[in-house]
């Protein structure tokens, strides 16, 4: 069954929705979309130094975006505001890691590839490591669901019961490079914030709690997987933007859905 | 029973002195109002006591096993953020239906249940926040401005809820306020705070003592005696402390 690309692909990218749904809601909750932004662009530093010193993208990827969210993570708070800090150093990394790239004599670097992703082109290896990563993600959000949610509400609230604030960010960040550094193949760098955001903005109308929230974002973009992935097929476009384009298509559905319900 | 003390807790924050020195102690079932101008360390004090920040210097202990129901000054709740106030209050441990139903009916609110959070008016909030923090079957009760966004009668009927909580539980309770009058009158204690304990004792004690006075005007409160002074203040004469107070011991 796995030989199939096709079925690969599918499997590849409700593996992707499954784990970014969670971790769209806090994004959007908390209104960091702008440090996923930054994440997943400095990926592209990590994917030429990998390439350079021979590693699995997926490593280089994953070491990248964790150095990026850490870093930003622990500046935050020292005089520039957020945006600033990560508009620095994101667009930094992006840029030092397309001139990497241009040093990659006898590499033949498809950018096209990591900037949209490939996901027709995803191996057994890339699908064990999605749903490996995913995995971990799910089992993370699982485990600190309570206390995450906790301290997004209010970091007062937080720890007066006990809750580490500034840990829970953390678990978040490390959570969103995983995320990042898994769903490259997929959907791409740039692309990567459309999976996390859009499922879980079109969940909004539809949820009473953020658990059914995240539920729903769920859901949402697995479906966007895989009408996005038949349409790719049927029309011949590319997977990753099809993908998206199916997302924003719910996003419209479900906030009309709202309406009606509302009134 | 003392429920929490500081001992000389100085606390800096990003490079300047939030609070100096401060000793500070409230036991078991004490109602204790701090007050102090905008950007005198009353939150700060408020965020040392919950946990969310540490002494520089000096100390800060807790009774073992002290369990503190916290109301926020402000909580924003996105609208994207779709929760119930039945889902709300079991955060961050899930509660038993019966034990909540019972803490929103004991603050007046048992109809909003159902309702979504980023709804409520401001007093619905703060009682959903009241309720909240009672679910924790709170030692301390810490309050900071819980009443800023109410009416008067609104924060009038906020503070008798809080006084028969008290009655009722034996909670101690902690609060920032601005609402000088209001708040003073319920107290057992208050406590002046502006960086330093400017003064404290009991609420007639503080409205005249001049320290308090420098700082919020002379109101209309008739004055009493003054308690105590603290020995650091530096904006007044410690030789002259106590004959201002006999003045107006007898107005």
């Amino acid at each position: 069954m796995f030989d199939d690309f096709l079925v690969r692909a599918t499997l590849a990218g409700i593996g992707v929705a499954i784990g970014a749904a969670p971790l769209g809601c806090f994004i959007v909750w908390r209104r960091m979309a702008y440090f996923g932004d930054a994440t997943s662009q400095a990926t592209i530093l990590g994917i030429a130094l990998a390439l350079a010193l021979n590693l699995s993208v997926i490593v280089g990827a994953l070491a990248v975006a964790l150095v990026m969210a850490l870093t930003v993570t622990s500046l935050s708070g020292r005089g520039y505001s957020m945006d600033t800090l990560l508009g620095v150093v994101a667009h930094a990394a992006l840029a030092s890691g397309l001139v990497a790239v241009s040093f990659l004599s006898g590499v033949r670097l498809d950018l096209m590839a990591y900037l949209f992703g490939d996901i027709l082109a995803v191996g057994q290896t890339d699908l064990a490591v999605i749903w490996l990563g995913v995995a971990l993600v799910i089992a993370i959000m699982f485990w600190r669901w309570s206390a995450l949610l906790t301290a997004t509400l209010n970091t007062g609230l937080a720890s007066a019961s006990g809750i580490n604030p500034k840990r829970e960010e953390l678990v978040l960040t490390i959570s969103l490079a995983i995320v990042v550094a898994v769903a490259i193949k997929v959907v791409g760098v740039l692309l990567i914030v459309a999976m996390l955001i859009i499922p879980a903005a079109a969940a909004r109308p539809l949820a009473r709690n953020p658990e059914s929230m995240a539920l729903i974002a769920g859901v949402i973009g697995a479906l966007s997987a895989v009408l996005g992935l038949r349409a790719s097929y049927l029309y011949d476009t590319p997977a990753g933007p099809s993908i998206v384009c199916v997302a924003a298509g719910l996003f419209l559905v479900s906030n009309i859905l709202g309406r009606f319900r509302v009134a | 029973m003392t429920l929490v003390m500081t001992d000389g807790m100085t606390i800096q924050m990003g490079g300047t002195t939030a609070l100096r020195r401060v000793d500070f102690s409230i036991s078991k079932g004490e109602i204790v109002t701090v007050v102090g101008p905008n950007g005198s360390g009353k939150s700060t004090l408020m965020r040392a006591i919950i946990g969310a920040i540490e002494p520089t210097e000096g100390s800060l202990t807790r009774a073992p096993g002290l369990r503190i129901g916290y109301v926020p000054q402000s909580l924003h709740i996105d609208p994207t953020l779709p929760i119930t106030v039945r889902r709300f209050l079991s955060l961050p441990n899930r509660k038993p239906k019966a034990e909540i139903e019972a803490a929103m009916a004991r603050v007046a609110a048992e109809n909003l249940l159902d309702k979504q959070m980023f709804t409520l008016s401001g007093g619905q909030f703060q009682r959903t926040l009241l309720a909240r923090a009672l679910l924790e079957k709170p030692d301390l009760l810490i309050l900071d401005e819980p009443t800023t966004g109410l009416d008067q009668p609104g924060s009038a009927a906020f503070y008798r809820l809080i006084e028969d909580i008290r009655q009722e539980s034996g909670t101690a309770v902690l609060m920032v306020s601005h609402e000088l009058h209001v708040v003073m009158s319920a107290s057992d204690r208050v406590i002046c705070l502006n960086g330093h304990v400017c003064c404290h004792g009991s609420p007639d004690v503080v409205a005249s003592a001049p320290e308090y006075r420098a700082l919020f005007g002379s109101g209309t409160q008739g004055a009493l005696a003054l308690y105590r002074h603290d020995h650091d203040h530096d904006h007044h004469q410690h030789d002259r402390d106590h004959d201002h107070a006999e003045d107006h011991a007898h107005v």
